[in-house]
């Protein structure tokens, strides 16, 4: 007992090496706050490039008449307003997250909770799958598969219909060649369906066994437990992962650009072409001449940069509130 | 119904001598029908045996404590009696649990009405955070459908005072249960389980997260509560068992040494691993 007890000693007086001791948590620290701050200055160096490179604009039309002008027309009257591209961009974005995030729930819950794991385990691939296509890829099946199903099938047989019966919606519902706004929402709804899928299932998978437990043990059944223990339990997770899709979906650019249209024509219509922050930079900045109309594009992709820096730091902020830790809200 | 429990002790009886390690002292005074009843119950985890082959009643109006050291199987045995292991993957009973005498394994019992009849404690408190101390308390009967203000306040009031907690939270119910200490959310877990009113209170060590002065309230609270169900109570703590129990089970490794009434069990337990075990030999 007392060899022990002097052999434990022996360990513990024995010299640390200084590099162990004092160099070792010091050369750590030091690397990790030079990445750390890296990245905050690659971040700024980029918002101050584009907005250096914007501020002709922003000179041009002021900070606010640029985001609130409502034309943008780089041939004739060199007058460029983004706020076409913001109305889009918010839009699109707004609604294919209202279309994904019930189905991605549900798919979510369905994977965590209900399927049995071979199941699960297929359904969760399938989903990756669609998150793995370039969306390049999507954008070309929706050109000469989606956009002319829609146009058969739902776009044309609705405007004829309200044609007959309520033409003054026809403004409202626009040009039915396939090719606009409700066509990039689904589109884009479909490409977010898999991230905000697997938020959910993380989500709910952190919920401890305990709180399932609990809820079990007064008689729930399944799906009160999910309603009961889980979902409040994951709620946080939830919502951070609905609004991370909603900032995907905001930068989604290929596939938007390839199936919205690319109209600048303000206001737009549901299912007539329109344009987002995006698409309008990708598909106008190798023909842009001038310098304001260069210079107006930069400013757009600030615009972007400021709303998508917004939208994350919205999440972290909502998981950071809403998260539970150890049974203790915060 | 009387002869059918007295029946039901007769097969008790019985059962002593199928399983020879257990050993029921003390029969005569057999006063208290009995209201659970295990026979032969295996619950293994995959290949491994947690629980071997334990035939042990529960009586209606009395307080079982089960003791042991860690590990050997007090909680997988407890959960068992409630089917919580149909919810563990790897998870398998085999035996019988005998609930008034009709066996909550039968497939044809849903295992959610069994869940309302015997209700549970656990070891960790597990209030639902977000939910409100109110909510939580009714969270059993609002399962049920019972939506009536009036009633869900009354039972509310009469549980957390049951569970010593009124007087601490009476002021507060709308705030969520995640806002309580540890003490508190544990005799908020105890007042969710005695709202929905349970014919058999199952507790896995209620009071290790408690202090000294919730716990003695939770004794309390116990000795109150057997007038009207039967009690199980796993603890690692002895005196506990002996102050608050009738009858005490001895765990080891997964078997039950020995079973009877906890008095003549502490002053001259028939085993000798018991009697290690009791003064403090092990565990
Ligand atoms: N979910 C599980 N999966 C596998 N083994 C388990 C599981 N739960 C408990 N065990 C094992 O079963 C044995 C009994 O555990 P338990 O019933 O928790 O003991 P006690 O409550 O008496 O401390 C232990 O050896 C433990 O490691
Ligand atoms: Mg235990």
């Amino acid at each position: 007992m007392k060899k022990k007890e002097e052999q434990i000693n022996n360990v513990l007086k024995k010299p640390v090496g200084i590099i162990y001791r004092w160099l070792g948590d010091r050369i750590f620290l030091s690397a990790a706050v030079i990445l750390g701050l890296s990245i905050i200055f690659l971040s700024l160096s980029m918002a101050w490039v584009l907005y250096g490179e914007g501020s002709l604009s922003f000179g041009e039309f002021g900070f606010w008449g640029f985001l609130r002008g409502t034309t943008w027309d780089p041939g004739i009257q060199l007058i460029f307003g983004a706020l076409p591209f913001i109305f889009g961009t918010i839009v699109t974005s707004v609604a294919a997250l209202l279309i994904a995030f019930f189905p991605a729930m549900a798919i979510g819950i369905f994977i965590a909770e209900y399927a049995p794991r071979w199941l699960g385990n297929i359904i969760e691939n399938l989903v990756h799958l669609i998150a793995a296509i370039p969306s390049v890829v999507i954008g070309i099946w929706g050109i000469f598969v989606f956009a002319p199903w829609m146009r058969e099938k739902v776009y044309l047989p609705v405007f004829n219909w309200a044609a007959e019966h309520y033409p003054s919606l026809l403004p409202v519902l626009g040009n039915p060649m396939g090719y606009g706004m409700a066509s990039a929402i689904i589109i884009l709804a479909l490409m977010i369906i898999p991230y905000t899928t697997a938020l959910t299932r993380d989500a709910i998978r952190q919920v401890p066994k305990e709180q399932r437990e609990a809820a079990w043990a007064l008689g729930a059944t399944r799906w009160e437990v999910i309603r009961m223990a889980v979902i409040p339990y994951a709620r946080g997770g939830i919502l951070a992962g609905a609004i991370l899709s909603f900032g995907r979906a905001i930068g989604e650019t290929m596939a938007v650009a390839m199936l919205i249209g690319n109209k600048n024509n303000f206001p737009f219509s549901i299912m007539g072409p329109a344009a987002t922050m995006p698409s309008v930079i990708i598909n106008e900045f190798r023909e842009a001449v001038g310098s304001l109309h260069l210079s107006s594009l930069m400013a757009i992709g600030f615009v972007l940069f400021v709303i998508s820096l917004i939208v994350n730091l919205l999440a972290a902020y909502i998981t950071r509130k809403l998260s539970i830790s150890g049974g203790q809200v915060a | 119904m009387e002869t059918m429990l007295k029946n039901k002790k007769i097969q008790v009886t019985g059962l002593s001598k199928e399983n020879e390690v257990v050993n029921i002292t003390n029969r005569e005074n057999g006063a208290y029908p009995v209201r659970m009843e295990t026979r032969n119950l295996n619950v293994k985890y995959g290949k491994v045996s947690a629980v071997k082959n334990i035939s042990l009643p529960v009586y209606n109006e009395r307080v079982t404590a089960l003791i042991g050291p860690s590990g050997c199987g007090k909680t997988t045995f407890l959960r068992a009696l409630n089917r919580m292991h149909d919810l563990t993957r790897n998870a398998s009973v085999t035996g019988e649990v005998l609930l008034d005498g009709n066996n909550i394994y039968n497939p044809k019992v849903n295992p959610v009405t069994i869940r309302r009849k015997i209700g549970m404690v656990f070891q960790k408190p597990t209030p639902f955070p977000t939910m409100s101390i109110f909510n939580n308390v009714v969270a059993g009967l609002k399962l049920v459908g019972i939506r009536n203000k009036a009633l869900l306040n009354e039972v509310c009031e009469k549980a957390l005072t049951q569970a010593a907690l009124f007087d601490e939270v009476k002021d507060r119910l709308n705030s969520p249960g995640g806002s309580l200490s540890g003490g508190q959310q544990q005799r908020l877990s105890i007042a969710r389980a005695l709202a929905i009113e349970p014919e058999v209170l199952l507790m896995d060590e209620p009071t290790s997260s408690l202090d000294p002065q919730s716990s003695s309230k939770i004794e309390d609270l116990i000795h109150e509560l057997k007038k009207n169900y039967a009690i199980v109570i796993v603890t690692h703590n002895l005196q506990q068992a002996g102050r608050v129990s009738d009858y005490t089970g001895f765990f080891f490794l997964g078997e039950l040494i020995e079973f009877g009434e906890t008095e003549k069990m502490y002053t001259n337990p028939a085993h000798k691993r018991t009697e290690e075990y009791l003064t403090g030999k092990f565990g």
